[in-house]
């Protein structure tokens, strides 16, 4: 459907938290692919593997993650490069910005500084231009009196303000990609939406390719184009998010909308999913949801579901769904 | 679904032998509640998280509070059992005013109002079995060692939750739903006739959301149980809730049935918050931001009314004069601080709105 080259590549991600007592099982084989352009949502609850997978695409993890499998982003395999090329990529043609921004800005400097020194590590300019750059991103954002918020350390910020100005800080050296891990979840509803929103027109402006990790359906109707749905460490649903919404298609995405408290009626009981997501030390050994699926047959307690493909562009991993005559030739 | 007008939506509980009031005395009734966390170092400037307050809980309803961070609903929460005091303000509960020398004692209200909170870990002793945990507050309440733990083993089977398998458990052990049905089982131990909710699925993934929602109904009937359930997801207060509270820094901007607030909101900051919601359908996503900015700073709120820095509506006298919260002619259950809503108020669309 996109004969662009993808702008990032993932196939086969394994990745595998290594303790002493125990392992964590995060992510099982992932493959994705991200156009210029194109925001795709990771959707998954917590244990989901969804920020794991994320934080990947730059090797942002711990030492004791081991990571298999094929991450290509601009073209370049992430899991071979070195430290320094690492970081040369990391802010330049792909940023990320996080939930907390108190957390992740510098306490100590303030808003200006820290946006002025991302762009100076990657393009080298002096001082002068670095906050000029600074300005021109605090505007971008929609900050009012900018100017002023230049010299404002995040702590003298509003939570929403101090959201914008990470945006602003990931934005300063034009990405080609920009992960966002679920940067709107921490703020007020008012708020929410008015940073959606202004994340929405800046990727469509900027022709950025997005990857937006959320567990908020709400969000991801309001900003993806396409939507990777996850449970315990694998995509059990890929496909257009009109798609997704209206008729979704393995039983988990279908428990996940039925569950979601959205104008139901008072009279009845919400249509919950039982039980719990599975412990990721010890994960199931066929489908993750099988525990948990009404659909469940005994295949899917022994053996991984092989992905099925009903309709184009759409995918989903359960034995459930029907392939038409005409699709699976 | 659509309510009559005037109906209350709130079935008559039956009989508790505590009841004292009667059905129609509300069970707690709170009169200019005010809480101003004062700030060292900065001259007697304060937060002034609930700044005059006054509403009522009726006996057997869910009130369902609503309002972003920075609003004042968890101070709220915590005065409303005296977890933290008042500056001033007036407690009264099925009748008796709390912690007067005529009324009741802040323990007796206790072990009549409980609480559940946010966060089900921090919540739960930790070198505790959860059954433990359970039977603690019979015991403290009195009650012999075994018979509290038999309340605890009896409870937890009323969340859901095999007493055999999950009582020796130390909560770590447990996932954040199975902590939540923990502490709900806690507060309900003691026998309360109300529960305060403090966010108590927020925390939670929507899969599991939804069994605790169906949980906390199913034990309110079961109890005969009044809620005060608060929380900053609309869609959850909107399926929980028989009446709805709206607060934004400090103050109630609107009260009243949730079908009324919902279909028919008064407030601009109700408004702004109901149209925030995503809509869950992408093919008529939101495009303008329903209000900017984020709330102001509670420690110095704008005069007048304090929504007005950031309401599409203000005038000149929304900043000079604050607004009182004014009954609608037409439900004199639903009420809102608007001098839009205020004939008297003179502001210039303030006689389209009370029509």
């Amino acid at each position: 459907m996109n004969k662009t080259e993808p702008l990032a590549e993932v196939r086969d991600l394994k990745v595998r938290f290594v303790g002493r007592e125990d392992t964590v099982h995060a992510v099982n084989g992932v493959s994705f692919a991200v156009h210029p352009g194109e925001v795709l949502c990771i959707l998954g609850e917590s244990g989901s593997g969804k920020s794991v997978t994320l934080r990947s695409l730059m090797r942002l993890l711990p030492d004791r993650a081991r990571i298999e499998g094929d991450v290509r982003v601009g073209g370049q395999d992430v899991l071979k490069m070195s430290n320094r090329s690492l970081r040369d990529l990391r802010g330049g043609s792909v940023s990320m910005i996080f939930q907390e921004p108190m957390t992740a800005l510098d306490p100590v400097y303030t808003v200006g500084e820290q946006i002025g020194e991302t762009v100076r590590r990657h393009t080298g300019c002096d001082k002068a231009k670095a906050r000029a750059r600074a300005l021109e991103l605090l505007n971008l954002v929609r900050i009012p009196s900018a100017e002023r918020r230049l010299d404002a350390y995040p702590h003298e910020l509003s939570g929403g303000l101090r959201q914008r100005a990470m945006i602003a800080m990931a934005l300063s050296c034009d990405p080609k990609l920009l992960l966002a891990d679920e940067p709107t979840t921490a703020l007020d509803a008012t708020v929410q939406i008015q940073v959606l929103i202004l994340l929405r027109k800046l990727q469509a402006e900027m022709g950025m390719g997005m990857i937006f990790v959320t567990h908020d359906l709400g969000v991801a109707a309001e900003i993806a184009d396409n939507v990777a749905v996850m449970y315990a460490g694998r995509i059990v649903e890929y496909g257009p998010v009109e798609r997704m919404m209206k008729a979704p298609l393995h039983p988990y995405t279908q428990g996940l909308l039925a569950s979601t408290v959205h104008d139901q009626s008072r009279d009845q009981d919400i249509d919950a999913i039982p039980g719990s997501p599975p412990d990721m030390r010890r994960p199931p050994p066929g489908c993750g949801f099988a525990p948990r699926c009404v659909k469940a047959r005994d295949v899917c307690r022994t053996a991984v579901p092989a992905e099925r493909y009903p309709e184009p562009g759409r995918m989903a991993a359960c034995v459930a769904v029907e392939v038409p005559e005409m699709a699976a030739a | 679904m659509v309510m009559m007008d005037g109906m209350i939506p709130t079935p008559t509980p039956p009989a508790d032998p505590r009841d004292r009031g009667g059905a129609l005395q509300p069970l707690l009734i709170v009169r200019d509640l005010i809480k101003h966390f004062p700030i060292k170092g900065t001259g007697g400037r304060a937060v002034r998280a609930v700044d005059g307050v006054s509403f009522e809980v009726r006996k057997g309803e869910t009130l369902g509070v609503v309002g972003e961070s920075g609003c004042g609903k968890s101070t709220l929460a915590r005065l409303l059992l005296h977890l933290i005091r008042p500056n001033s303000g007036e407690l009264v509960f099925d009748g008796d005013p709390v912690d007067e020398p005529h009324g009741i004692s802040v323990s007796a209200l206790r072990r009549q109002v409980q609480m559940v909170f946010q966060d089900s870990y921090s919540s739960l002793n930790p070198r505790m079995p959860v059954r433990d945990s359970v039977a603690f507050g019979p015991y403290v309440q009195d009650k012999p060692k075994a018979e509290a733990r038999d309340i605890a083993v009896n409870m937890l089977a009323k969340v859901g939750l095999n007493p055999d398998q999950f009582g020796p458990r130390y909560p770590h052990e447990l996932s954040g739903g199975q902590k939540q049905r923990v502490n709900i089982a806690r507060a309900l131990a003691t026998g309360p006739r109300m529960v305060i909710l403090d966010e108590p699925v927020s925390a939670l993934d929507k899969s599991v959301e939804a069994q605790v929602l169906n949980l906390l109904r199913a034990l309110k009937r079961q109890f005969n149980l009044t809620y005060v359930f608060i929380s900053h997801d609309l869609n959850v207060v909107r399926y929980i809730s028989d009446r709805v509270l709206v607060m934004y820094l400090g103050k109630i901007v609107e009260l009243g049935p949730v079908d009324s607030i919902f279909s028919a909101p008064r407030h601009p900051y109700t408004q702004a918050l109901l149209a925030s919601r995503p809509s869950m359908d992408p093919s008529r996503r939101i495009d303008d931001p329903p209000v900017t900015g984020d709330p102001p700073n509670p420690i110095d709120p704008p005069p007048g009314c304090r929504f007005h820095t950031r309401c599409p509506h203000a005038q000149a006298v929304c900043s000079a004069q604050e607004p009182r919260l004014i009954e609608s002619l037409a439900d004199d259950r639903h009420i809102a601080a608007c001098h839009m809503h205020d004939p008297e108020s003179g502001h210039t669309m303030a006689v389209a709105g009370s029509a």
